[in-house]
């Protein structure tokens, strides 16, 4: 369920022609024993220029807190719209976010990169904590993240 | 009615409550404790400086934060590594750990969702309605008992756990209400209840494209002082598209990384000021003393529930259930109860198994349902009325005046009322005199005259039965038996006796401690505390109605002393004077609270005659630390019935008794103790001016003659009895 829904979104926003030319990714997020409440995190793509193509992942919920994940906010405007069916809940210190996507194939070693933009209550927002390009090569790859994130994978 | 609405919810939540206050109660000493421990900016320091010196001291800094209590925080990036420290604003140097406090974090995830997600939060919302709930049905209580909020701050009296509820709550219930009210408005602004999310300005599409802008040379951070300061993120490396991000407590905006120049700005709405206010009313975050105060008001809740619990408890244990209870429609007599605390449904009880033994059908049932339309074969109507507070009807007896007031008796229907009550408040029974005087302006026929229950005297209780059983035409014999604490056998030590020359045989009679349990000792219980004027039940042999003396000592003096006139006839007197060493008795304490001296220094009048002079006595053996005690004792003769004559002259010395006047009754001119007072009005009126305390114990006649007397005294100074005994000042024990 979690999958398609996430297919969906990214298809109308990048206009993907059928899903035959998908492929199942997943996406791992560990996250440092920062010692404070659950973190929300954006997980979005941009293309070869920089700019914001869609949203992969939401975790947290409210919607009130989402202007702290400052430059996906940046680039959506903060709409809902964007992550309609795909906002999990928040994930805790020391905890691990897992996703599967069917992604198009056409994001691949085209200049497309994963961005994280992370947030804790009362504690430093940290946009871009991850910036990972999509390639075929990098699958498996782990990054660490500045602040919050222990290490970010997405694999094939 | 609002009782109801007071002990359900409180029950409930009461375990929610304790967890919440608690958590609450600690978590308010954090912000004090930043505040104190945190290096304030100076008052002219800007935000401009601020950043520079920071900048100046971390070159990778990212982010600058000021929480509400003036913490200055840092977060930036060394070479790759992220770092962050409190910083003394005065340096921009680092010089403690920015992490939070994970005591502070688990309390507040505890405090404000259980550590149980978003249905925690709605549980603990749930908890903040309940104790708002708790809060105003509790304010209407304690304005009616103390008779209208303008009396917020009445003395009180009456059983100890309903003081200490009364007393904690009417200083708490400020700080109760304000933290359910604002954590209501928290949890909803969470819930996205609330419009109170800013607007973040649109982020600026154009910038100069430069880069590295003096801190100290930008003009809004030079106007900007860091009171006013939240955060200033920075831009990021390299990234010349990217701007500062400043807020304060004005709103958001963003700057120009190579001009400084505003790019964009938005204010703080209206709803987010709101909201900013509440969490700092709520959380004392900006509020480190207002947080603390919150937080000792809340410390107060578990007190409150104790004591809730044992008024409840107490309250359930004294209402019995009315077997055979016939219908209100059926019944001959109808029997209707006022009561508070429920201990007038016992009286209730009672009477209904006299009168059913008797051959009557009755009817018992709270007065707040008096519908006489429906008494079809009623020919009498029976009204035991306690009084609340300052004349109040009580709770079961809500709204009977104006039911009555528009209702129709039935032509012929007898009623009666009798008053339950408190001599010691000022306001003894008004409410039973109000039903009577009411019943007799709509023309009711009178079956028997008003009479009164002293504080559920059984003797009180059983003569007026007699005087109803007369009217009725039966042999009534009312013997009731309130639930009696456990009964012990006390051991007669010594006594002496007096009087039997004035024809009042009296005997000071000494009893030893008894051994007392563990659990007894643990729970107070027995005769382990007491003071004088405590009082002490005797069940004389043959008869299960106990009779009430008044202690003449205190548990630490090591005995049991009280004073006992032989009446004629008086079953328990005749058996107490008859005692020789050696004999025993059987005895239960009651604490009497309203009937102490109190603590501090101000003068003591003492005013007692005959045996009345037991409790006194005790007052002025226990005086060790010699506060001033004026004692005026009426006595028939000083070579009868001069009570204690041979300490009073010791004790004079001691210093535990500065005067002592005698008022003698038996002689070629009679005296008595209010005749000794109007002696000394002057001094007597001075020491009431200066805030004395007088306590009256006797016969009846003695203590209205006394008050009739102190209301002469005191009148060219503008006091009254009744007003002393408002502050409780003026207490009396009388029989």
């Amino acid at each position: 369920m979690k999958s398609l829904l996430a297919s969906l979104a990214l298809t109308t926003a990048l206009t993907v022609p059928g899903l035959a030319l998908a492929r199942p990714v997943t996406m791992t997020v560990n996250l440092n024993n920062y010692g404070g409440p659950g973190a929300y995190l954006a997980l979005y793509v941009t293309n070869s220029s920089g700019a914001y193509v869609g949203t992969l992942w939401m975790a947290g919920g409210r919607s009130r807190y989402y202007q702290h994940l400052s430059d996906w906010y940046r680039a959506t405007g903060g709409s809902t719209s964007q992550i309609n069916g795909i906002t999990g809940a928040s994930v805790g210190s020391g905890g691990q976010l897992q996703v599967t996507f069917e992604l198009a194939d056409t994001l691949f070693d085209a200049g497309y990169t994963v961005h994280i933009d992370a947030a804790v209550e009362n504690m430093r927002e940290s946009p871009n904590e991850v910036a990972v390009p999509l390639t075929t090569s990098g699958a498996g790859t782990t990054t660490r993240g500045r602040r919050y994130i222990a290490g970010f994978t997405y694999s094939m | 009615m609002i009782r109801a609405f007071h002990r359900w919810p409180a029950l409930l939540a009461l375990a929610l409550l304790l967890t919440l206050t608690l958590s609450g109660a600690i978590l308010s000493v954090f912000p004090a404790a930043e505040r104190i421990a945190s290096p304030q900016a100076s008052s002219g320091l800007t935000v401009a400086t601020l950043a520079d010196r920071i900048q100046t001291a971390y070159p990778g800094v990212e982010q600058i934060r000021r929480s509400p209590s003036g913490q200055i925080m840092a977060y930036w990036f060394d070479q790759g590594t992220p770092g962050s420290a409190v910083i003394d604003p005065a340096t921009g140097l680092g010089v403690a750990s920015a992490d939070p406090n994970m005591i502070e974090r688990w309390l507040t995830e505890l405090h404000r969702s259980l550590f149980l997600g978003d249905g925690g939060r709605i549980a603990s919302a749930v908890g903040a309605a309940a104790m708002l709930i708790l809060a105003i049905s509790g304010v209407a209580l304690v304005s009616r008992r103390v008779g209208g909020m303008r009396n917020w701050f009445k003395p009180l009296r009456g059983p100890l756990s309903g003081r200490i509820h009364v007393e904690i709550s009417r200083i708490a219930v400020v700080g109760l209400a304000l933290s359910s009210v604002t954590a209501l408005w928290m949890t909803a602004s969470t819930f996205e209840l609330i419009p109170d999310v800013g607007n973040m300005p649109a982020f600026p599409a154009d910038v100069s494209g430069e880069t590295g802008v003096a801190l100290a040379q930008v003009a809004v951070l030079q106007q900007t002082p860091v009171s006013e300061l939240r955060s200033l993120s920075f831009p990021y490396a390299g990234d010349s598209t990217d701007v500062f991000s400043l807020q304060t407590d004005l709103g958001t905006g963003y700057l120009d990384q190579g001009t400084g120049d505003v790019l964009a700005w938005s204010d703080l709405t209206g709803w987010q000021y709101v909201s900013e206010t509440i969490y700092m009313l709520h959380t004392g975050q900006g509020a480190a003393t207002l947080g603390v105060v919150l937080g000792l008001m809340a410390l107060g809740v578990p007190l409150l529930g104790v004591t809730g619990v044992l008024i409840w408890v107490a309250g359930r244990r004294g209402r019995p259930r009315i077997r055979g209870n016939q219908s209100a429609g059926r019944a001959e007599t109808i029997v209707l109860v006022g009561s508070e605390s429920g201990s007038t449904w016992g009286f209730a009880a009672t009477l209904h198994t006299a009168l059913t033994q008797a051959g009557q059908s009755v009817h018992v049932g709270p007065m707040s349902g008096f519908t006489p339309k429906r008494y079809h074969h009623a020919e009498r109507i029976i009204l035991l009325a306690a009084t609340y507070g300052d004349g109040d009807a009580p709770a079961s007896a809500k709204g009977f005046l104006d039911r009555l007031a528009t209702a129709e008796v039935a032509p012929g229907t007898q009623v009666a009322v009798l008053g339950f009550g408190d001599r010691s408040f000022p306001d003894y029974c008004a409410f039973a005199e109000a039903v009577a005087k009411m019943v007799k302006a709509k023309g009711c026929a009178e079956l028997i005259p008003l009479d009164t229950v002293d504080r559920q005297s059984p003797q009180d209780f059983a003569r007026w039965g007699r005087a109803l059983g007369q009217a009725m035409g039966l042999d009534l014999e009312l013997a009731h038996q309130p639930v009696l604490p456990k009964t012990e056998a006390l051991t007669l030590v010594s006594r002496r006796d007096y009087g039997a020359e004035v024809q009042a045989p009296t005997a000071i009679l000494r009893f030893a401690m008894p051994r007392a349990s563990l659990w007894q000792r643990l729970m107070g219980r027995g005769f382990v505390r007491f003071s004088a004027g405590d009082l002490i039940g005797v069940l004389p042999e043959g008869n299960a109605v106990p009779r009430y003396y008044s202690l003449a000592s205190a548990s630490r003096d090591g005995f049991i002393e009280i004073v006992v006139k032989k009446h004629v006839g008086g079953l328990c007197s005749s058996q107490l004077t008859a005692l020789e060493p050696g004999d025993t008795m059987t005895a239960f304490l009651r604490s009497n609270p309203g009937f102490r001296p109190g603590r501090g220094r101000t003068p003591l009048i003492l005013i007692g005659a005959g045996t009345g002079i037991g409790p006194l006595a005790g007052f002025v053996r226990a005086n060790a630390r010699n506060r001033p005690v004026h004692l005026f004792f009426g006595m028939r003769h000083p070579d009868s019935d001069f009570f204690y004559s041979d300490e009073m002259p010791v004790w004079q010395e001691q210093g535990h008794l500065s005067r002592l006047v005698t008022a003698i009754s038996r002689t070629s001119q009679p005296k008595y103790v209010q005749d000794a007072l109007r002696g000394d009005a002057t001094e007597v009126a001075q020491l009431i001016r200066d805030g004395a305390r007088i306590m009256v114990c006797g016969g009846r006649d003695m203590a209205s003659g006394v008050a009739d007397t102190l209301a002469e005294i005191l009148a060219p100074a503008g006091l009254t009895p009744a007003m002393l005994k408002a502050e409780g000042r003026y207490v009396e024990d009388v029989y």
